[in-house]
């Protein structure tokens, strides 16, 4: 159980938490939703331990976060942060081995390699272990940084924005994959979206950020409604229910009227 | 997939891994006939197997020598060749490290003013007549000292928080101004005779190696690199990026320190007792990089030996350019260096 209490973060004067609290249960995919530049990925970082907030405390099960020593805190963590360029001359089988980077040694042995093709197999991409990441598309980067985290044995898995670059199919293969192991291993999983609709599906537990404040917290089906939706994001939605009464929402296309297109006179 | 794939996959891990250890065994192979003919170029031309021969009896084994070679290369010309190859592989070592931890192929010792420093220490302690002292340990030690002490403002940046590699590089290279700019002010006040010295000093040289100062310098480098070995997987994941590697447990500021001053150590070392020799801290890396990619296991010590090689055949080449005289050494590793580098840009975008 990851918890959060009277957390304040600012940059100047952009605040990001005032006084934010919360409980983040082991077991269920937590997903946090907000506008662009509102402090969530700041929010992860300092549940990493790499972004110190001016106030609060952030505690897993009754262990504080000690700034001092940071390295037990971070070792429970598998964190993918957002960014997924890899520009190194390495092979997919060493960027995945490097999730295990403490229990590597000059000479590697076998099972740690059937370790990291094994995770490899699990997300479909057994069959790129050699080749050079450079060589990647965007999105099996992020595949390929997905399967780096699992092989952390996390407590407590962190993605940031982790579908951003990933094809339909991809998408399914990763977060089915996150919500079995999620439940089965009983992580803390936290994860960053910004398709509605994927949060709806996937989150246990969404929690709604905005201004430094939790508007919402809750199942989908609860937290989600046309009002909430425009108090975020400014956006008139239409709300749907599907047969398990999840929400999915669907923005309509505005025609933008003639004179507030005359950007290129 | 069947487990069949995955074990087939393991093999070829295995494989990959065996072709890199080939390519070391394969390199340690032409470094060793590139010392072997350093040995043998000279004034006197020595025979190869003269010096093979002298080679194999120092290592103890029974072989008959003649009196002249075994007095040549044992007192003037091994110091040399062993210093060639402590001083390239230091290099070649040092870039590959500034380059992973700035994560810029172009990140050197030398770019970031290190050599600068020491040029500017040496000619210092030149200009003040080593302040009393015998002047064959009083300049290096000059130059170890400011070479130090430009690793050392780049220490207090690189721990401080919220500087990026981007950063780091601009200082370097500012320091690299301020001490280039501070050596031609000494050189500008100094005598002509004076002025000639430091010039030779900053020439960069072998031939002021003895056996003490290859002593020195090969146990300062044997240090550092099983040091640098030993973090050689963090390394590797510190090239992923900062925040990544923080997220995989690197503690990176302590680590990039850590490497930092092992860097300048050694850099400081050799710079102090041969002088400035460029272009192999930037190039050496660079083809290791190429051979056999990142993995520091193999790219740190593939670095090592390139660079061993490249200095030891630029001396080979210093001394048989004209015969009879001897070239300084820094003149002619940019002389090829340079070419390469332009060969390696084209070529790269060539890909």
């Amino acid at each position: 159980m990851l918890k959060v209490r009277n957390l304040s973060l600012a940059f100047g004067d952009l605040v990001l938490a005032d006084q934010l609290s919360f409980t983040l249960e082991a077991g269920k995919t937590h997903v946090i939703i907000g506008p662009n530049g509102t402090g969530k990925s700041s929010l992860l970082k300092v549940l990493f331990g790499d972004i110190k907030p001016q106030s609060g405390e952030v505690l897993f099960d009754s262990e504080h976060l000690d700034y001092r020593n940071l390295n037990p805190w971070r070792q429970r963590f598998g964190y993918m942060p957002q960014d997924i360029r890899l520009d190194i001359g390495l092979t997919v089988l060493e960027v995945v081995l490097l999730g295990q980077l403490n229990a590597l040694s000059l000479k590697l042995a076998d099972s740690l390699i059937e370790k990291a093709l094994k995770a490899l197999d699990q997300i479909g991409l057994l069959h790129l272990a050699q080749r050079d990441v450079r060589t990647l598309s965007g999105g099996q980067c992020q595949m390929i940084l997905f399967a780096q985290a699992l092989m952390r044995n996390p407590k407590i898995l962190m993605l940031d924005e982790p579908v951003s670059a990933l094809d339909l199919h991809f998408q399914q293969v990763m977060l089915d994959h996150l919500d079995q192991q999620t439940h089965q291993q009983h992580w803390v999983s936290v994860m960053i979206l910004h398709d509605l609709n994927l949060a709806a599906q996937y989150a246990d537990n969404l929690l709604v950020l905005k201004g430094g404040k939790l508007l919402a917290e809750g199942a989908p089906a609860e937290v989600l409604s046309a009002d909430l939706v425009e108090e975020v994001y400014g956006v008139k939605a239409e709300l749907a229910y599907d047969q398990q009464g999840i929400p999915f929402v669907r923005t309509p296309r505005r025609r933008l009227m003639q004179q507030s297109v005359s950007l290129a006179s | 997939m069947s487990s069949s794939t995955l074990s087939e996959t393991l093999h070829q891990q295995r494989q990959q891994e065996s072709r890199r250890g080939l390519i070391l065994i394969g390199l340690s192979a032409i470094l060793l006939s590139s010392f072997v003919m350093d040995i043998a170029t000279g004034p006197s031309l020595l025979g190869i197997s003269d010096v093979v021969n002298v080679l194999l009896k120092l290592l103890g084994l029974p072989v008959e020598v003649s009196g002249t070679a075994e007095v040549i290369v044992t007192n003037l010309r091994l110091p040399i060749a062993l210093m060639a190859l402590i001083v390239g592989g230091v290099l070649g070592v040092g870039g590959a490290e500034m380059q992973t931890l700035l994560n810029n192929p172009m990140a050197s010792p030398y770019t970031l003013g290190m050599a600068a420093a020491a040029g500017f220490g040496a000619a210092l302690m030149l200009y003040v007549g080593s302040l009393g002292f015998n002047a064959e340990f009083a300049v290096p030690i000059g130059a170890f000292v400011c070479c130090m002490l430009s690793a050392g403002l780049l220490f207090g940046l690189a721990m401080m928080r919220h500087i990026t590699s981007g950063q780091l590089i601009l200082a370097g290279i500012a320091l690299l101004f301020l001490f280039q700019s501070l050596l031609s002010l000494v050189q500008f006040v100094s005598s002509p005779e004076l002025s000639q010295q430091i010039l030779f000093w900053l020439f960069g040289s072998l031939t002021k190696a003895t056996w003490l100062n290859v002593g020195i310098t090969a146990g300062v480098t044997l240090v550092c690199m099983l040091l640098l070995m030993r973090d050689a997987w963090k390394l590797t994941a510190l090239r992923l990026g900062e925040e990544r590697a923080k997220s995989l447990g690197v503690n990176v500021a302590q680590l990039r320190l850590k490497t930092l001053i092992l860097v300048a150590v050694m850099t400081a070392t050799v710079t102090s007792f041969v002088g400035i020799i460029g272009f192999i801290g930037i190039v050496a890396p660079n083809i290791a990089r190429m051979l056999v990619g990142e993995d520091q296991r193999y790219f740190l010590p593939l670095s090592f030996l390139v660079g061993a090689f490249l200095l030891s055949s630029a001396s080979v080449l210093s001394k048989s350019l004209v015969p009879g005289a001897l070239f300084p050494i820094g003149i002619v590793t940019a002389i090829i260096g340079v070419p390469f580098f332009f060969w390696m840009i084209i070529g790269k975008r060539a890909h």
